[in-house]
């Protein structure tokens, strides 16, 4: 057995994404006031209250700002969430993957499945906020929709370093590392409350290896009705950080589960 | 003899874990059709043979060959045709029992069509657990979750089944109910695999079987054979014995091989007419006379020392 060996994903892999739709589907009330209700508030409250001081950010109000930021963002930690918290139930605690990968299944399938159920749920909080964003009158003009496809992207990105964050766990707590260190830090400095160019320029060019400022800078044009730029770039860092994740996630994940 | 091909050969199977050996390179040979165990006590190496055999945990060395196909490269095509039962209960508790089962029969690729209803329904019946589809998982009693784990591991309609202790911790009536269904399942032509610890249960369901010790198998055959190859026809055993009882009886008692295992005391006998004699005219000691099982040899040949 080589760990390292070149993931192959079949059609198995949706049996994984049916599941959690299925499980998903119970839970609807609950799933659907956290994805309309949290970004209602922040967008009334930070972006009608804090926009009222502010005005205008760069040339557009401040509540557009916000939540054309949003929208990436909420998909990271969508994404983030389902990766780390739900991945880990079902592989430690639940001993879900253990009964699964007695069937021609494996980590392969069972990886790139919650790969696309982590992006799914990126979608389904992302839609949420367009819709509330258009109610807000924010959105601009048809091509928003192509925001769709792109938080499906940003939650391919995120779900699969969060999947490794759950091959490293022993425990809950462990994500709190992750949460603070990395994710909370990113949210702070890519662009989603205020833009990029207001960092000091040692910390502009870091950013730029960073996820999130790419998805913000795929999604506020979108949604706002402006022009993207540079999007081939953008969407290549999105997809390099979800392929190289997803095979690292697929390695670690063998290691500790075939033993 | 059996002309149709072997189901599983193992030769020279070895799994190390740094400095521990999990599997000490051991060769068997399952037949097809039959009931076969692996007995042994705890950390003897049979639940690492089993993952191996599914291709969950890499070999350190030797070869492993199920339905003909080569483990690791086939694995996915040899679980195809495979039904498990873990020894912890890993159902999903997302799901009703009827929807473990749809979920399962995804995980093997199968469609959502009435064939595969019909499925469901002929399993549950055989569960005994028509009446609760629609219940969570996490309402259910032990042994309907055994069952349902059974019934999980039918879905694919599999050639071999595999087993890993799957009475521990049930009551005598659960468990006596798990037998019979895995008579059923032998008497359809499947192939079981089976580890256990209880010798009541290898000596009941399994052909054949092989005693396994820290990774190595100590010996193999049928119960009937292994119980005279490796002991007396008969035993005595007594209870409740002080250190000066036993003494008295190691004195009077002669011709039989004896064994000391905290208050009891077995003798093993070809004849046990003189001994009997002598235990009768003694009306203070309390005694069993029985026919030798698969525990006595499982002792004999792993020791009696406590293993955790």
């Amino acid at each position: 057995m080589n760990y390292w060996q070149l993931p192959r994903i079949r059609r198995n892999a949706f049996a994984i994404w049916q599941r959690n739709v299925l499980v998903w589907k119970r839970l609807i009330g609950p799933a659907m006031v956290l994805n309309f209700g949290e970004p209602t508030l922040y967008l009334l409250g930070l972006g009608y209250g804090l926009g009222a001081f502010i005005g205008e950010m760069g040339d557009m109000s401040y509540i557009a700002f916000l939540a054309s930021g949003i929208v990436a963002s909420s998909a990271m930690t969508t994404a983030s969430f389902e990766g780390m918290y739900s991945v880990f139930t079902r592989m430690v605690p639940q001993r879900t993957y253990e009964a699964i990968m007695a069937t021609p299944t494996d980590i392969d399938d069972i990886l790139a499945g919650e790969m696309l159920w982590c992006a799914t749920k990126a979608v389904i909080s992302g839609t949420a906020i367009l819709i509330v964003a258009l109610l807000l009158g924010v959105v601009q003009g048809w091509q928003a929709l192509l925001v769709i496809p792109v938080v499906f992207l940003i939650g391919l990105c995120f779900a699969g370093p969060a999947i490794v964050m759950s091959s490293l766990a022993s425990n809950y707590d462990f994500f709190n590392y992750y949460f603070v260190l990395v994710i909370t830090p990113m949210f702070i400095v890519s662009g989603v409350f205020y833009p990029v160019t207001t960092l000091p320029e040692l910390m502009q060019t870091f950013v730029q290896f960073l996820p999130l400022p790419h998805a913000v800078a795929l999604t506020r044009p979108l949604v706002t009705g402006q022009e993207v730029v540079q999007p081939v770039l953008h969407i290549a860092v999105l997809s390099t950080y979800a392929i190289i994740s997803y095979y690292i996630a697929v390695v670690m994940v063998r290691k500790k589960l075939l033993v | 003899m059996n002309a149709s091909p072997p189901i599983i050969t193992a030769k020279q199977l070895q799994k190390h874990y740094g400095d521990y050996i999990a599997v000490d390179g051991i060769d068997f040979v399952i037949p097809r059709g039959k009931c076969f165990g692996f007995l042994g006590p705890n950390g003897a190496g049979k639940t690492t043979t089993l993952r191996m055999i599914l291709g969950l945990t890499p070999l350190s060395g030797g070869q492993l060959s199920v339905f003909d196909l080569p483990i690791p490269e086939r694995s996915r095509d040899i679980r195809a045709r495979i039904g498990t039962v873990p020894q912890a209960d890993n159902l999903d508790p997302d799901f009703t029992i009827v929807e473990n089962l749809r979920m399962y029969a995804r995980y093997f690729g199968l469609s959502l069509d009435d064939e595969l209803e019909q499925r469901i329904d002929k399993l549950l019946e055989f569960a005994a657990l028509s009446e609760r589809r629609d219940a969570k998982t996490d309402t259910l009693s032990g042994g309907m979750q055994r069952r349902l784990t059974i019934a999980r591991a039918l879905i694919n309609d599999p050639d071999l089944v595999i087993l890993d202790e799957p009475t521990t911790g049930l009551d005598p009536q659960a468990r006596h109910v798990i037998w019979s269904r895995m008579n059923e399942l032998r008497e359809q032509g499947k192939t079981l695999l089976l580890t256990t610890h209880y010798m009541e249960e290898a000596e009941r369901l399994c052909d054949e079987l092989v005693i396994m010790d820290h990774g190595k198998i100590l010996d193999q055959g049928s119960p009937a054979e292994l119980i005279k190859r490796h002991v007396e026809p008969e035993v005595i055993e007594l209870r409740g014995c002080d250190t000066d009882t036993v003494n008295t009886i190691r004195d009077k008692v002669s011709e039989c091989r004896m064994e000391h295992l905290g208050t009891s005391l077995y003798c093993y006998t070809h004849d046990s007419g003189p001994q009997l004699e002598y235990l009768r005219s003694e009306h203070d000691l309390t005694f069993m006379h029985r026919p030798a099982g698969l525990e006595d040899v499982f002792l004999k040949l792993t020791g009696r020392e406590l293993r955790d």
